[in-house]
């Protein structure tokens, strides 16, 4: 991200912004001046420098005022969702978070209508999930984005391409039964933790792998030229030059995509049926995850506890997305390119 | 450590495209050689020729011979890394790593090929910093961003990184075009410097500059648009901006094209 700003300044296409503010007040000073049609251009005794070539100010400031009415009206239609969302989550939720199990507990033994317990089996899970998917995935994402980028030409870089489209375009409920075919139907291994994070892993990489392809081709060639000037072999170019000025804005695609399999429940209903116990075992028996959570208690919304512990696992599902976010914002901003 | 360029008879493609015909020319070392000519004559492209970094360019391969010394750079078994190694170059746009300091960026050429050794990377840091005339204004901020520098001490720095490889060879894709006339000043007394230790090449759209840095000048030219470049003449400098052999050249020299 900070490459494209770096960039961005760097060729100058930014003007300070005074600069514009100051030109924006000129242009309206030249607004004023009355239009004379009889006196030739130029030779009026108001004739600022702009009036010689004529003045379309009218209309451009018409249409800045819409351009401008429109924005703030998409930008309102985005928030109130946003808000409405946020705060139905936080007030109904939270009061679940500060309880003393939340963190602690399981749901074992709890029935739907009882309070008590806590998420700490849902939120052990979640993490697990998205870890061993994120360990599968972001290898292979970020190394066919280098190969897309850094090496692959002709044939074979077309069809990896076209299939990386395909697959960010497959449903998270079809990729979730083509695992299941593969590993339950055709290898008749049981149903686990970890089938549903390698029908994760199939949702994953696609986002990877376009945004790290993006951030390399962000990386301006004169680093790569420079560093094979200096007697540098491609791939340790590639490796200390290229990934490294992209580094921050490859953990940002990284983050993109985690969030997105975070609240991913097709999968998890079809390959991680849900557990009120702790489960530290991804390869067998059911497997407690928060929207999986959330899933069950919707089912007994008409129980008050139940509803209660589904916001209360909506909102921490949020927490954590959040708290991903801040913690690859913290590490992105230390590998950041400084100047 | 100086060497001798001979190139032979060399023709420059890209993919199906001429792009320089048929150039001959000896480089001496230890003296800087100019490249002069108009825009698309192939003098970049030539430059690039001489330590192949024109293969980095999808379609980019040479016909021809261009000896260092003894050695061939095109012979079948020479690694183009290795010829990069001992032929450095500094570009048009100043380039410094972003994400490194003004150290890193001095080691690079060292580190990324695998040295560690701190006390000698500090040795080739201050020597090659002061070889670059840049050492009295960064040796107090080593460890801050090489970004952050002005656009002449960001070329400096450039030359700095590229001498620290110790090269036999430099060449120059018109290092100056970018910067202002204290900062060219800067570079051009730099180059005359380091023509002591190096053979330099370099490439400028600026005839006084060739005059003033330059032991021998080569001007390139091309018949029309779309035709490859030549060499038209090379020679000593004040020859060629005195009594060039060429009409083309001297049309050239004195502002009658280009």
């Amino acid at each position: 991200m900070s490459t494209l700003t770096r960039e961005g300044r760097a060729t100058g296409d930014r003007r300070p912004r005074p600069q514009h503010e100051d030109q924006r007040r000129d242009r309206r000073r030249d607004d004023q001046v009355p239009d004379e049609g009889a006196t030739p251009p130029g030779q009026g005794p108001d004739a600022g420098p702009l009036a010689e070539m004529g003045s379309p100010q009218r209309g451009r400031a018409v249409k800045d005022a819409v351009a401008r009415v429109v924005m703030w009206g998409a930008f309102g239609v985005v928030m109130i969702p946003l808000v409405w969302i946020l705060y139905t989550v936080v007030s109904r939720g939270v009061h679940l978070l500060l309880s003393s199990t939340w963190w602690t507990n399981n749901q074992r033994n709890i029935n739907s209508g009882d309070v008590g317990g806590g998420a700490r089996h849902a939120i052990e899970g979640t993490l697990m999930m998205a870890g061993i998917t994120a360990v599968i995935a972001v290898p292979i994402g970020i190394l066919t984005a280098v190969y897309l980028v850094e090496y692959g030409r002709g044939g074979l870089a077309r069809a990896i391409s076209f299939t990386v489209d395909i697959l960010s375009g497959i449903p998270s409920i079809v990729a979730a039964l083509f695992i299941y075919a593969v590993w339950v139907t055709t290898f008749g291994i049981e149903r686990s933790g970890f089938a549903a994070a390698l029908a994760l892993v199939l949702l994953m990489i696609p986002v990877v792998v376009r945004s790290t392809e993006s951030m390399l081709t962000l990386v301006p060639n004169e680093l790569r030229e420079a560093a094979y000037a200096l007697g540098v072999p491609k791939w340790v170019t590639v490796v200390k030059v290229v990934l490294r000025t992209a580094f921050s804005g490859i953990v940002t695609g990284v983050l993109l995509g985690l969030a997105r399999i975070m609240g991913e429940t097709a999968p998890l209903l079809i390959l991680a049926p849900y557990t009120k116990n702790f489960q530290r075992d991804l390869f067998s028996g059911n497997f407690p995850t928060l929207p999986m959570m959330i899933n069950q208690d919707r089912g007994d919304i008409g129980l008050a506890a139940a509803a209660e512990r589904m916001w209360g696992a909506s909102l921490t599902l949020i927490l954590l997305v959040l708290l991903l976010n801040l913690v690859g914002r913290i590490i992105a901003r230390a590998g950041s390119v400084k100047t | 450590m100086a060497k001798r360029i001979d190139v032979t008879d060399l023709n420059v493609y890209y993919s199906a495209f001429k792009a320089v015909e048929g150039v001959s020319m000896t480089v001496e070392p230890r003296s800087v050689t100019a490249f002069i000519g108009p825009s698309g004559c192939g003098k970049s492209t030539f430059l690039r020729t001489l330590n192949r970094m024109h293969e980095v360019i999808a379609g980019g391969r040479v016909e021809g011979k261009v000896m260092l010394d003894n050695q061939d750079l095109y012979a079948p078994n020479m690694d183009p890394v290795a010829v990069r190694r001992t032929v450095g170059m500094v570009f048009q746009r100043p380039n410094p790593f972003p994400t490194m300091s003004i150290y890193d960026n001095v080691a690079a050429g060292l580190r990324l090929n695998g040295v560690k050794n701190k006390k000698s990377l500090d040795g080739v840091v201050e020597t090659s910093l002061k070889s670059a005339n840049l050492w009295n204004e960064v040796k107090d901020r080593l460890g801050k961003p090489g970004a952050g520098l002005s656009g002449g001490q960001q070329q400096r720095l450039c030359i700095a990184r590229a001498i620290a490889v110790q090269p036999q060879v430099l060449l120059m894709d018109e290092p100056c075009s970018a910067l202002d006339p204290i900062s060219t000043l800067a570079i051009e007394d730099l180059v005359s410097q380091l023509k002591n230790e190096f053979t330099i090449v370099i490439v400028t759209h600026n005839m006084q500059q060739a005059a003033r840095v330059s032991d021998r000048t080569a001007f390139f030219n091309l018949r029309a648009t779309g035709e490859p470049g030549r060499l038209v003449e090379i020679g000593d400098t004040t020859k060629i901006f005195n009594n060039p052999t060429q009409q083309a050249t001297e049309d050239y020299i004195s502002g009658r094209f280009g």
